[in-house]
């Protein structure tokens, strides 16, 4: 393989013929990875490739089947995440594992506080917190809760844990996912610096300039399989997108301009709408077969739109019209009565019910619409599964499989599919192309421009302003939980976005 | 539901305060556990009677099943400085403070149905029944009713542990010991309770040939009798006849099913407890004769003979 | 046939238990299997499982209903005493054997009611908002009875405890009848999924449009009326309503019956047979202790080792252990099917 080309001293972590069976699934098959000392090396490959499954192996979440692994020389068989922990590899997550509502510090050192006379030594601990988080340039209150930092920072003290703790390699998987570009930016200060402290970097992501960026070598998986190691410098782009789908993709969004902005009327009128505490009232009109897409930063009150509109909070002022008749849109349940529909950008606390299958998640808007005294017949379930796991490609062995087992990408399109099974007139999505690869990107993106197309007014909400303005007529860009202006037709481009998004920071909100 | 008791209790208290006090020559104060069973409701009312009958100004209070209700009772009938206090304790420890302040108070203090493991000098008197004798006039009276014929006895015991359960056992036990005739095969606890009296005595039932290898039974309360006849009606046998019933505590309803020929025996655990315990205060306030530590009441033994429906009707008011 | 295969397989651990648990009793007390007819009844220990399993039995539907929710009902037992105590002194005091059990149905669906509207509307965590008619409960049920045990002759409620229906006692055809119409109206309409759904992420499923509201009330709701049932056969067993002891503790046997019945206190995935056989299989052990002739003092020693032992067996540490040589065999056949 061209990519091995690290001497075997320069090799800290070395996985050989790996392989994992799931009933009914075989996950990974006779896998080899690589990593080196110093190294950010790119785990890449569709949703269900194999990349978490890997991971766990590794980390020893899961038992391997079968496979070697040698770390800095020796054999290693961690049994659990803790052992693996102490032989020196590190994990972070996309979700946050930390306990929000313990204090920076003592997430820092949790389940080994210094002790002084037996009893825990809070100022030791908060002086030893600051200096660990003063290399990572990160100046926090370590005695604030957890919970009231941003999340990138929240990501960083994931990280100077994970290496504190273990200091040999340290995995990221999607760490990025739910951080807009200026906090990327810190988080990959941190990373590169790391690096040069000789660490070996695994960084799972679905975003492919993130790759190019900060990582050295590239894996690909595909079903389980290998599909080659490469230096990234050496890989063009299309060629890799090749490796992860096993087919060249065509264009990968589609920039060419959008169906005409039709000049119907306007179909649902917020004015006025808001709630104290979540989101300044704003007026808000949306036609049909009309995509407005909201751009801002983390906390900036987009989720907070999304759920007043959808009733998920109640708004305390303001009004709502459908098609001029006033409507309440009190709960969810009224809204999904007046058929909108809203797929949640947390999806594992929002989303995803994870004991229940596959199927059942599909169903499960459609029937709460129908009532509990009209079930759908269990074959009619199992069409609109089929229907849906084949329209959007959702890989999973079979319908019944409970939705947690899915990968991460996979559950957010089984949710995506729940809405779209109700038929929806207005869809609501919250950072739908989430943790989502790059050749399901491209078929949501069609998905979305699709149902604008057949009439459906969508709300999209998205941190990738690329793809906000590919397919969205309108952009709202909100700040401070206000709605500070709207860009309409020509405007709608990234840097107007950006510009809007920044303009705060110089005056005040502008509309 | 407390609201309410307490409600009740303080009309009373109230009653009595303003309504008979100058009347009475003695004003008793008698701190309650709870109504905690249909026994302990009719020795409230016996005591009530009781009182009333002599002239005795009862101030009476609920503890509701707590000790830290009945401590504050008693400093409450300190403060007010009544004549005497009669307190059946809920629990046996933790009540050295409050006897020693009524005791310093000069009030008298008998306990009533339980005593208390503080030292005898801090309280007059306890009347109480003999739980081991209760036994052992049940088992008496089995021995001569069988008249030597050999019987299989089956015990159903109360809750496991319990000393009513362990002395009321040894007294039937020992009543038993040297008659060979009698032999106990069986024996479960029952909880003191009629649904598990009943349970168990199908099992007993089903456990010993249908019943036909059990000549009596014993329980050691009547409610686990009176489930138990059911259990043996329900499987095809007469209790009362084909197996002897004889049990304690003589509830009114163990009357009725004697005076249906479906119960034998019974020994009363009286409910008058006051009775005793006034006759002792007054014979004290009279000329400070000191009653003995211990008041044994009467174990009274009731037949088929004794005309059940009668003791049914005067024992029904009782609150039981 | 394929359609009951998947439900066959999930009961199968409960099954085995209760087969073992029945078999171990008769091996020490052969008649233990014994039926006979006699005065056209079903006469035997079995029946006698069947028939004292009863309350628990009743108790252990809405319970699981309840912890399908993630939620748990510690009054239960209370309700049991209060609607014993309304059903006795309703018809004491000269009301219709209909109006009796109507007003006891009535009152045990009120209590779920309080417990439903504490857990949903006020969100007061589940163990503590029925804890309150838990210890209150009983005393409400008290002051109905006045402390006695309030006796009863009406023929017609006797009937319901120890009347009997096609040679069965009347307390087994109750909770077989209302255990299958329950099973039903959950399996039979979408309110098993949804109560699923509610119990796994409560907030999915509201965003979803599932009224988890008025669902949560239901099942406490639901609970309260299997304890008012089970409280009127407790009190028709005895003739009586014993205030102070019916139903003392048996929310925990019928938690247990759940637990034992494989369903999570975690809520999500229920099912109702499994928590019936739940309720026998203690039952037997029960009978089975009761039978053995062991001195009392015995009694909760055994019962714990055993459900210690049902509980170990079916934790998943063990089932993975178990799953372990079934694993390494269906992976073998994964490799020679890709192989082909
Ligand atoms: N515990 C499990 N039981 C059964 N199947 C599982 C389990 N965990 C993962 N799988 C399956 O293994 C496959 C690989 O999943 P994995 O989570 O590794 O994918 P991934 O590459 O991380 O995808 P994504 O980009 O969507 O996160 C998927 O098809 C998934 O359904
Ligand atoms: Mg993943």
């Amino acid at each position: 393989m061209p990519g091995n080309i690290l001497g075997s001293e320069d090799i800290i972590l070395s996985a050989t013929g790996i392989d994992k069976v799931f009933p009914g699934a075989k996950a990974l098959n006779k896998v080899n990875f690589q990593l080196g000392r110093g190294e950010v090396h790119a785990l890449l490959g569709e949703n269900g490739a194999g990349k978490s499954t890997l991971v766990k192996c590794i980390t020893g979440a899961y038992r391997r089947d079968g496979g070697r692994l040698v770390l800095d020389g020796v054999d290693i068989d961690p049994r659990d995440t803790f052992e693996a922990q102490r032989l020196g590899i590190g994990t972070v997550y996309q979700e946050v594992n930390l306990l929000p509502n313990l204090t920076v510090a003592e997430n820092l050192f949790l389940g080994r506080q210094p002790r002084r006379f037996g009893l825990v030594d809070a100022r030791a601990m908060n002086r030893r917190a600051e200096t660990l988080l003063a290399g990572y340039d990160l100046d926090i209150d370590v005695k604030a809760e957890l919970s009231s930092c941003s999340v990138a920072v929240q990501q960083v003290v994931a990280i100077a844990r994970a290496v504190d703790l273990s200091g040999k390699v340290l995995i990221l998987d999607e760490p990025t996912a739910s951080l807009d570009a200026h906090e990327v930016e810190m988080l990959f200060a941190v990373v590169r610096r790391l690096k040069t402290q000789g660490l070996g970097i695994v960084f799972i992501t679905h975003f492919l300039e993130q790759v190019y960026a900060i990582c050295d070598r590239i894996t690909v998986l595909r079903n389980g399989q290998l599909v080659g190691t490469r230096e990234a410098a050496a890989l063009p782009r299309r060629e890799l997108i090749a490796m992860m789908l096993g087919r060249e993709l065509g264009d990968e969004i589609k920039t060419v301009a959008k169906a005409e902005t039709e000049e119907g009327p306007v179909r649902y009128r917020f004015s006025g709408y808001g709630r104290r505490g979540h989101i300044a009232p704003f007026d808000l009109e949306v036609r049909k077969g009309e995509v407005v897409g909201i751009a801002g930063l983390l906390g900036s009150g987009r989720t907070e739109t999304a759920e007043i509109l959808f009733g998920a909070e109640k708004a305390d002022s303001g009004s709502a019209e459908i098609e001029g008749k006033p409507v309440e849109l009190t709960s969810p349940r009224a809204a999904i009565r007046h058929r909108l529909g809203f797929c949640p950008e947390d999806r594992k606390v929002d989303g995803i019910v994870g004991d229940l299958s596959v199927r059942e998640n599909i169903a499960l808007a459609l029937q709460a619409r129908r009532g509990w005294a009209r079930p759908i017949p269990r074959a009619e379930q199992e069409r609109l599964a089929d229907q849906y796991i084949k329209a959007l490609d959702i890989r999973t062995t079979d319908r019944e499989k409970p939705i947690r087992l899915l990968s991460g990408g996979n559950q957010q399109k089984a949710i995506l599919a729940r809405w779209l099974a109700t038929n929806p007139e207005f869809l609501i999505l919250d950072e739908p192309t989430r943790g989502i690869d790059v050749g399901a990107h491209a078929e949501i993106i069609r998905l979305i421009e699709n149902l604008c197309e057949q009439g459906m007014s969508l709300i999209v909400i998205s941190s990738e302003l690329d793809e906000l303005v590919a397919y969205s007529h309108r952009v709202i860009v909100l700040r401070d939980r206000t709605h500070v202006s709207e860009l309409v037709g020509e405007a709608v481009t990234t840097a107007h976005i950006v510009e809007a998004i920044a303009a705060g920071e110089k005056q005040g909100a502008s509309r | 539901m407390k609201l309410k008791t307490a409600l009740a209790s303080a009309t009373i208290l109230a009653a009595c305060m303003f309504g008979s006090a100058q009347a009475a020559d003695l004003t008793v104060g008698f701190s309650q556990i709870g109504s905690e069973s249909g026994w302990r409701a009719a020795e409230t009312t016996l005591t009530k009677q009781q009182a009333e009958s002599r002239g005795i100004d009862l101030k009476f209070a609920d503890a509701q099943q707590k000790q830290e209700n009945q401590i504050k009772a008693l400093r409450s009938f300190i403060a007010q400085g009544v004549d005497a206090i009669l307190v059946a304790p809920v629990v046996a420890t933790g009540w050295d403070d409050v006897l020693t302040e009524a005791k310093d108070a000069e009030i008298p203090v008998i306990l009533l149905d339980r005593t208390v493991d503080s030292s005898e000098d801090l309280y007059m008197t306890a009347v109480t029944s003999d739980l081991v004798h209760e036994g052992n006039v049940a088992g008496k009276w089995l021995v001569d009713a069988v008249a030597g014929k050999p019987c299989n006895v089956v015990e159903l015991q109360g809750t496991t542990g319990s000393s009513p359960a362990i002395d009321r056992k040894k007294g039937f036990e020992e009543a038993l010991a040297g008659h060979d005739n009698l032999k106990i095969i069986r024996s479960q606890t029952g909880d003191f309770t009629r649904t598990k009296g009943k349970e168990v005595m199908e099992s007993f039932l089903k456990a010993e040939d249908g019943g036909k290898n059990i000549c009596a039974l014993y329980a050691h309360n009547d409610d686990m009798a009176v489930g138990a006849i059911q259990a043996i009606k329900e499987a095809g046998l007469k209790p009362g006849t084909d197996i002897l019933v004889v049990s304690i505590d003589a509830v009114p309803d163990i009357f009725q099913a004697m005076a249906a020929g479906e119960a034998n025996a019974t020994v009363e655990l009286t409910p008058n407890m006051a009775g005793p315990a006034f006759d002792a205060l007054a014979a004290f306030k009279k000329d400070g004769t000191l009653p003995p530590k211990w008041i044994q009441t009467e174990s009274k033994l009731y037949t088929q003979k004794d005309d059940p429906m009668k003791v049914y009707e005067e024992k029904k008011g009782l609150g039981y | 046939m394929n359609a009951l295969k998947p439900h066959l397989i999930r009961l199968a651990p409960q099954f085995a238990v209760l087969v073992a648990v029945v078999l171990l009793i008769s091996l020490a007390f052969p008649d233990f299997l014994k039926l006979q007819i006699q005065n056209g009844r079903v006469y035997g220990s079995l029946v006698d499982v069947l028939n004292r399993g009863a309350p628990v039995a009743l108790l252990a539907i809405g319970m699981t209903i309840v912890i399908a929710t993630r939620g748990i009902d510690l009054s239960v037992g209370a309700v049991m005493a209060i609607c014993g105590a309304v059903a006795a002194a309703s018809i004491t005091s000269g009301h219709s054997l209909v109006y009796t059990l109507a007003l006891a149905l009535a009152v045990g669906l009120l209590c779920g009611l309080w417990n439903g509207i504490l857990v949903a509307v006020l969100d007061i965590q589940p163990i503590i908002a029925t804890l309150v008619l838990m210890v209150a409960g009983r005393g409400i049920a008290q002051l109905i009875t006045e402390g006695a045990i309030l006796t009863f002759n009406d023929p017609g409620l006797i009937f319901i405890g120890s009347g009997s229906f096609l040679g069965l006692p009347m307390p087994v055809v109750i909770w077989l009848v209302f255990g299958i119409a329950v099973t039903l109206l959950v399996r039979r309409t979408a309110l098993g999924m949804l109560i699923e759904a509610l119990g796994i992420n409560r907030r999915a499923s509201t965003l979803s449009g599932v009224s988890t509201g008025v669902l949560l009330v239901a099942a406490y709701v639901l609970s309260g009326l299997c304890a008012a049932i089970a409280g009127i056969i407790a009190a028709a067993d005895i003739k009586g309503a014993d205030a102070n002891n019916a139903g003392l503790w048996l929310e925990l046997d019928a938690i247990l019956a759940v637990v034992v019945g494989g369903n999570s206190l975690l809520g999500g995935r229920f099912s109702i047979a499994a928590a019936l056989l739940g309720a026998l299989i203690i039952q037997s052990i029960n009978t089975g202790i009761l039978l053995s002739g062991f001195p009392p003092e015995f009694n909760l020693i055994i019962k714990a080792a055993i459900i210690v032992l049902i509980l170990v067996i079916q934790s998943p540490r063990i089932r993975d252990l178990a799953a372990l040589f079934g694993r390494s065999e269906s992976a073998e056949a994964t490799v020679k099917q890709e192989a082909k």
